[in-house]
């Protein structure tokens, strides 16, 4: 049996459709939910921790429904995204309490073996008012695995987080995941879900734009047409001379210069320049159009 | 801890309450009840009319009603303002114990910054142990009941708690109460007074209700508030980041 499971879920608010008809499996091990911002990831985290009722479809932790069920808390571990924790208390005091409310038979001994599992012993008791970002995470995961859960839902887990502590945290994941825990994590920051999960979820728009292989998603991501912006001494000459390259499939002028939509990235980026020489033309400016994640993730949702 | 008090959440409660700012105003309306008592013992005759109008009416009215309404409101709604809910949400405990667990808090911290206070300015009112002390000390514990568990109530229904709650304060419970008598069936402050009166046989406290009405409905509509605030807390939704 999956851990999480979701067939056919939507969620909307009004007119306003966050989640649409999202199905996906999510088994042992690490997995990314990957999405530009607003694109409904913390919906769908939101969805399967039970703190969200779908308005449409089934969903399962465990082989159970979440909304409504305290009980899938026995076997879940949450991180939410909002930095809102007891900040009177001390790192130690909160993951016991925590301790405590899941009703462990030894609080303080679990407490220990969380803390350290997170690297906090050092700072255990200060109160979390004095923490900085990347300790609040820590101490949070620490309070979400005291209970020793199978699975572990994270919301954004690295915000704020400097690189040493991202390090320290995808280490962290990584040997959890390793262990067979079931371990989701949602960002919209691809290069920390590369480094990290096996699987990937994509969410655009609400919807799955892509599911599986992390490395396949990855090529279909890379192998997408580019769109560039070239200003030069003679943007006219340049789009004539690069329409007759393989690696560009379109150009047009524009107000602001030239627009080139290149199928092989590698392939234009090495011919551009030699090309301009070869035709003595100055090369001014040179923008990628569509970087950003947006349009990285719209154009897997197009494919 | 396996009842529907939950000692560990009671002792979060009890940290957050009073780490707040706003615990500063609990003991606010007491100190100056008492303030007022003591001056108004000294510069009036013996005799004069004022205890009613003052350890009643203000006592109920403002006392009574506002510290409820900080302290009922802070005790839950504060963690919901701020967040912190999910934690304790994200954990097995029962969400009835979650309610229940908030509403005693709420209702012992009202009982002592305003129950023990009412008594204390009876005592200084009757120069010692009186009937009027006694009423008024009992009238106020069931007041800071159910007025807790419609204050928590409150807390889960809305993000804008104080502002009902001193709506229904102000414009229920003084104005329509005072106008219109089918109000009072519906107003904290008449349960209160009520039970007040049903001890102390003070005609000044200007009573509306009797003592089983009040008791009646006092039970009513904490058992229904307590059941809706638990059905709601049940359903506690985190916002998504919608598109």
């Amino acid at each position: 049996m999956s851990a999480i499971e979701l067939r056919g879920v939507s969620r909307w608010y009004g007119n306003v459709v966050a989640v649409n008809d999202v199905t996906m499996t999510i088994g042992p091990g690490v997995t990314g939910l990957l999405g530009p911002n607003g694109a409904g990831k913390s919906t769908v985290l939101h969805l399967i921790a039970g703190f969200l009722a779908p308005s449409r479809g089934e969903l399962t932790v465990g082989g159970v429904p979440s909304w409504r069920n305290p009980d899938i808390y026995r076997t879940v571990g949450l991180v939410p995204e909002r930095d809102s924790v007891y900040a009177f208390l001390t790192g130690a005091e909160f993951v016991s309490t925590t301790a405590k409310l899941h009703r462990l038979a030894d609080p303080a001994g679990a407490t220990r073996r969380a803390i350290a599992i997170v690297d906090m012993a050092d700072a255990q008791d200060r109160r979390i008012s004095t923490y900085s970002k990347g300790m609040r995470q820590r101490i949070k995961v620490a309070a979400a695995l005291v209970h020793d859960p199978q699975v572990l839902l994270l919301d954004e887990p690295f915000n704020g987080m400097d690189p040493r502590q991202r390090l320290h945290m995808m280490d962290l994941l990584t040997r959890l995941g390793a262990e067979g825990r079931t371990i989701l994590l949602s960002s919209h920051i691809l290069e920390e879900v590369e480094q990290l999960a096996d699987t990937i979820q994509v969410i655009v728009s609400g919807r799955l734009a892509a599911s599986g292989d992390f490395r396949a998603i990855r090529r279909l991501m890379t192998s997408r047409p580019h769109v560039f912006l070239v200003r030069s001494s003679d943007d006219r000459g340049l789009g004539s001379a690069l329409i007759g390259r393989q690696a560009v499939t379109g150009v047009e002028l524009t107000g602001g210069g030239l627009q080139v939509r290149a199928c092989d990235f590698g392939a234009f980026s090495r011919e551009l320049a030699g090309l301009a020489r070869d035709k003595d033309i100055r090369l001014r400016e040179l923008l990628p159009e569509d970087e950003d994640l947006e349009s990285v993730f719209a154009y897997l949702l197009e494919s | 801890m396996d009842g529907a008090f939950n000692r560990v959440v009671a002792s979060i409660t009890l940290r957050a309450a009073f780490g707040r700012k706003r615990a500063l105003l609990f003991a606010l309306p007491a100190v100056i009840l008492i303030l007022l008592t003591l001056i108004l013992k000294e510069a009036r005759p013996p005799g004069a009319p004022w205890p009613g109008r003052v350890l009643g009416d203000f006592g109920f009215s403002v006392v009574l009603s506002l510290t409820a309404l900080i302290i009922g409101t802070s005790v839950l709604g504060a963690e919901i303002d701020e967040g912190s809910i999910v934690h304790l949400l994200a954990t097995p405990v029962r969400r009835s114990s979650v309610i229940v667990t908030k509403f005693v808090i709420g209702a012992v911290l009202t009982m002592v910054f305003v129950a023990v206070p009412e008594l204390i300015a009876g005592l200084i009112v009757s120069g010692g142990v009186s009937k009027l002390a006694i009423g008024l000390f009992v009238g106020a514990l069931a007041g800071s009941v159910v007025y807790n568990a419609v204050f928590v109530m409150l807390s889960v229904l809305t993000t804008r708690a104080i502002a009902v709650g001193l709506l229904y304060v102000l414009v229920w419970e003084v104005v329509l109460g005072n106008f219109v008598g089918g109000a009072k069936l519906l107003s904290v402050q008449q349960y209160g007074l009520g039970v007040a009166n049903s001890i102390a046989h003070y005609s000044a406290l200007n009573a509306g209700l009797g003592l089983s009405t009040a008791l009646i409905m006092g039970v009513i509509v904490t058992v229904v508030t307590l059941v809706l605030a638990t059905r709601r807390l049940s359903e506690f939704s985190l916002k998504g980041d919608a598109v």
